[in-house]
């Protein structure tokens, strides 16, 4: 993100403009280079040079990288969906950071069995030899534990492995997706294949199937499990961005210049798929989140006793008759934040007009 | 034409031998290998070869790799290590209820979504389309299992309609079998459903928005054939790719959310063979799943030349 290409390059009224249209609707998006898109100050005359000063791009990138914060500020404000989602997920990573100052207890402290949410009971929380009234606004489940703190806990292990999830599938999956799209050839057969391959697993299943032969759970595997099935899906939209990309005038510039390829890719290209990255990473974690639930009900999660949210609902499924709430609860919480990521990944893709094809919809 | 139909099932074929090769190569680069997981540490030599002889993994590995094929193209997976019932048993015994899981939430998915879809596209943000779009919303952010448990709170605990816990097979009566299998269907169903609504909805309205369309108008075609005849063909060809892409998520979620009714499916022997390191089972299921999905894409991909005509007269390119 630290260079611009040559033509992408801009001054703060042009960037005004840009957004006026966004309004209309006619903008391609941030960062993204449409052919239609009258910009006569982009294509140096004949004659001139065609790279640009290394002092000047600095500047660029500045502009541009603060152009995309604004840009995405400016279209929170208008949606207002997408400004609820943000403020909510927000809050959850919040929580979930800061869960041992904000949950009420601690997670293995044990009051009375399945005792039902807005009950109190007595115990020592404080460890002062006196017995307290504690409130239990969402209950206690089958082992005694009060929810919402181990929900509150819950939120860390669940987030955590979602954010590294997707992580891990951005990572690869961009640089296969970059290196199938500017190289082609046997690179772009085989992530063809791999993509083909995993269009026969489900991703839970995937990730059931790398747990059995990876021989355990664990934090590692299941992200492993998980984020190896999203690595067609960053892959594909990269690729896909790099054939349309490297046809441009710039890269070609870039090219004629001597730019080697990585720079190529790493300089020219990327910083012009960062939009509809975001919005795909976006649109990724609550799926990693709802896939991560998933494992972790059918009981190959992280493990067996640390609190997910899916595991939670998992253990209090059998109670459902008697104590409703140990797993409604975090079927909640599962719910809350992946509507959350949605509504601003959706959001997003509109503030970007990142078009349906280019983000898989899942 | 038949030459596209040719090539989809020889890219199917290809698809699942990649699949059960990759199966092959997992379960033989497995740390310490499969009969060492099995039997844990402490076992002697002599169980340990013996275990290998019996699963024939003391053969050369092309030799494995060739009777592994061979085995698969005969459905033959050996016996289960935990219950010395044989594997196709145990995989046949269990998959008639995942798939009648299935296959209910696919029938109230598409009975939901597709007329949803139209009357939200049809009534374009008026208060039903509104509805119909937050009620979507809040299907897709739900995992199935968190819907079974619901339903089962709802339906079972609460007002005591259906039952909550076991199958009973179809052989016993259409009726009885459908009380079984319609909560954890409805429970699959309704995200699937709500993926589908959100794609006929937008498909049908890009549809709606064409030229062609307004030509149809401009001809004096009826507001119903122009609906139905006109533009409904086209909308639901984007529809059927997407109802065929998440066919992965109702087979997941009736994996999951059979756990949620007691219901001795797929997903309970895929999760059990794991923890008691059944190998045999597990790999079966995996297989299963997997030629289950391709085989869905399959039907997916065929029934498009049934839709679209441009697969039909054009299909070289397809």
């Amino acid at each position: 993100m630290n260079d611009e290409p040559p033509n992408a390059r801009s001054n703060p009224d042009h960037e005004r403009t840009r957004n006026a249209e966004t309004d209309g609707g006619l903008d391609p998006g941030i960062g993204r280079n449409s052919p239609s898109e009258p910009e006569p100050t982009e294509t140096p005359p004949f004659g001139e040079p065609m790279d640009v000063p290394p002092e000047y791009r600095q500047e660029e990138s500045v502009v541009e990288h603060r152009s995309l914060r604004s840009r995405i500020v400016r279209g929170l404000r208008e949606d207002k969906l997408a400004l609820f989602g943000a403020v909510v997920v927000v809050g959850f990573v919040l929580v979930a950071v800061f869960a041992p100052y904000v949950a009420p207890y601690d997670p293995g402290a044990t009051f009375g069995f399945m005792q039902s949410p807005d009950s109190y009971s007595q115990a020592d929380v404080d460890g002062d030899g006196s017995i307290e009234r504690v409130w239990h606004p969402l209950g206690t489940d089958s082992f005694g534990y009060d929810v919402l703190s181990r929900i509150i806990f819950g939120a860390r292990v669940s987030l955590a492995v979602a954010l590294a999830t997707v992580l891990v599938a951005f990572t690869i999956g961009t640089a296969i997706g970059l290196a199938a799209g500017f190289y082609g050839g046997w690179i772009d057969s085989v992530l063809m294949r791999y993509v083909d391959f995993q269009w026969a697993f489900p991703e839970i299943i995937l990730g059931v199937a790398i747990i059995a032969f990876a021989g355990g759970r664990g934090v590692e595997n299941v992200v492993i499990a998980i984020g190896i099935a999203y690595i067609d899906d960053f892959a594909r939209l990269i690729r896909g961005e790099v054939l349309s990309l490297r046809e441009e005038e710039y890269v070609t510039a870039a090219r004629a210049i001597g730019m080697s390829n990585r720079r190529i890719m790493t300089k020219e290209i990327l910083p012009n798929a960062v939009a509809p990255l975001i919005v795909q990473a976006t649109l990724m974690i609550p799926l990693a989140i709802l896939a991560e639930a998933g494992l972790s009900f059918l009981g190959l999660g992280v493990s067996p006793t640390t609190p997910t949210w899916g595991l939670l609902l998992s253990d209090g499924r059998q109670f459902i008759s008697r104590a409703w709430w140990i797993s409604v609860m975090p079927g909640i919480a599962i719910m809350v934040v992946v509507l959350a990521f949605n509504t601003l990944g959706d959001g997003l893709r509109d503030i970007f007009d990142v078009s349906d094809s280019e983000v898989e919809q899942r | 034409m038949r030459r596209y139909v040719a090539k989809r099932v020889l890219h199917a074929l290809f698809i699942m031998w990649l699949v059960a090769t990759t199966v092959f190569i997992g379960l033989r680069s497995m740390p310490g290998g499969p009969v060492r997981t099995m039997l844990g540490q402490e076992a002697t030599p002599q169980a340990v070869a013996q275990l290998r002889s019996q699963l024939g993994l003391d053969e050369p590995l092309y030799i494995q790799y060739a009777d592994w094929m061979t085995d698969l193209l005969f459905l033959e997976f050996g016996t289960s290590i935990t219950s010395s019932q044989s594997v196709r048993e145990v995989v046949l015994g269990a998959a008639p209820k995942t798939f009648s899981i299935a296959i209910v939430a696919i029938v109230v998915g598409l009975a939901v979504a597709i007329p949803a879809g139209i009357i939200s596209a049809t009534h374009k943000r008026e208060p039903i389309d509104y509805i119909a779009t937050i009620a979507a919303f809040l299907g897709v952010s739900m995992p199935a299992f968190f819907v079974g448990i619901l339903l089962a709170l709802v339906f079972g605990v609460w007002y005591n309609l259906l039952p909550v816990v076991g199958y009973t097979p179809l052989s016993a009566g259409f009726l009885p079998w459908l009380e079984s299998v319609i909560l954890p269907g409805i429970a699959v169903g309704l995200p699937y459903a709500a993926i589908i609504m959100r794609m006929m909805r937008s498909s049908l309205l890009e549809v709606l928005d064409e030229q062609y369309m307004r030509t149809a108008r401009a001809k004096g075609v009826t507001g119903r054939t122009r609906l139905f005849k006109h533009a409904l063909q086209n909308a639901l060809i984007p529809v059927i790719t997407v109802a065929g892409i998440q066919l992965a998520l109702v087979l997941v979620g009736s994996v999951t959310v059979e756990l949620v009714f007691g219901i001795q499916g797929l997903g309970r022997i895929l999760v059990s063979s794991i923890l008691d390191l059944d190998y045999p089972v597990t790999q079966a299921v995996i297989l299963l799943i997997a030629g289950v999905m391709v085989f869905t894409n399959l039907v997916v991909d065929l029934a498009y030349t049934v839709i679209d005509p441009r697969i039909r007269y054009g299909g070289e390119n397809g």
